[in-house]
């Protein structure tokens, strides 16, 4: 929990509006709206224009409500971390309880607009998510175990099965496989930023996994959990889910990703050492979940 | 408190206001918009 001086009455003076955008993880939220609406655009029904676009817009509030109630409760870690010092609480430009009230209303209007709009079942799965979030993420797992990411990844993986059901109503096998391959995407993701960020994480005192229990076996794991990630990549396609568009690109953006992950996984970082692999598999990782979900969309749309 | 700070305070209550009108403005024809919606499905 945070300290005593980043309380409530320590600033007098009211937060800014972009304060306020700032603790919704804007960046973060663009990857889940994408997803989301992925999910929703290859759902074998129809869904009106406007409540599409209300359903991506409570996604985007939802993720925003949960990035900004992890905020709220890791006031203090993100403190010691340069990555997040600047942050609305650590430095000071907001009040704990505003962001709180913030995060809290922002949750309870996403679920119901949801539920309002489009159906109970994909209201029931935001608040799922955005619970998964904030209690076992951020409360439960980050500050207690290496596996956080592995566990906590689940909270970044519901927004396609999210919008499948709010279209359809129910859930599938693809908008589960969609599930299984953000899940699995997010450990190599993470654990790639944690390999060059690792100084930072261990001054927080957050178990992240080089930090515990080493680079060498942070290496491994990336490589180890991105094998089941290109089985679900590919899935869609091998199941007959999705057509050869996307299956050409599953498989070419998959090979390039474990690629990549092969490199990190067999070497070593000296003294000094730029990490530039590490920092290109991060970076790729965003792009591949972009273009993979992209190449599904436009899969679906040209079988249409 | 300076008459500085007190202005930066007003400057900041006034921007959140304008974003918060701007807010609701945008979730009256959300509303009107999903009803329109749900009544041309219903229909």
């Amino acid at each position: 929990m945070a300290s005593k001086a980043l309380d409530t009455h320590a600033t007098p003076m009211p937060a800014d509006w972009r304060d306020f955008l700032a603790l919704t993880k804007p960046r973060v939220m663009s990857l889940v709206v994408f997803t989301g609406l992925c999910g929703l655009l290859v759902a074998p029904q129809h869904i009106h224009p406007v409540l599409g676009f209300t359903a991506i817009l409570c996604i985007a509030l939802g993720a925003g409500a949960a990035g900004a109630l992890n905020q709220w409760y890791e006031a203090d870690i993100d403190a010691k971390m340069k990555r997040t010092a600047n942050r609305p609480l650590p430095a000071g430009r907001m009040d704990r309880q505003s962001a709180l009230h913030f995060g809290v209303g922002l949750s309870f209007f996403s679920v119901i607009l949801m539920g309002m709009a489009t159906n109970w079942l994909a209201a029931a799965i935001l608040a799922a998510s955005i619970l998964f979030y904030v209690l076992v993420y951020t409360i439960w797992l980050k500050p207690r175990t290496p596996q956080n990411i592995v566990i906590g990844g689940a909270a970044g993986a519901f927004p396609p099965v999210i919008g499948w059901a709010a279209v359809t109503g129910d859930v599938a096998t693809l908008p589960l496989l969609l599930f299984a391959l953000v899940f699995l995407w997010t450990p190599p993701h993470f654990w790639a930023l944690a390999l060059f960020v690792k100084t930072d994480y261990a001054a927080a005192g957050i178990p992240m996994l080089p930090v515990v229990a080493g680079e060498r076996t942070t290496r491994r794991q990336i490589l180890i959990y991105s094998l089941p990630m290109a089985a679900a990549a590919v899935a869609p396609w091998a199941l007959g889910l999705a057509g050869a568009l996307y299956g050409v690109a599953a498989v070419l953006l998959t090979a390039i990703f474990l690629f990549m992950a092969a490199q990190i996984a067999f070497r070593t970082s000296g003294d000094g050492d730029l990490m530039r692999p590490e920092k290109r598999l991060f970076g790729f990782s965003i792009l591949y979940l972009f273009l993979l979900f992209g190449a599904l969309v436009a899969d679906k749309l040209v079988l249409a | 408190m300076t008459p500085e700070e007190l202005e930066q305070i007003r400057a900041r209550q006034r921007s959140r206001a304008l974003v918060m009108a701007l807010i609701l403005g945008g979730l009256v024809i959300l509303f009107y918009a999903i009803s329109i919606a749900k009544m041309a499905i219903a229909g």
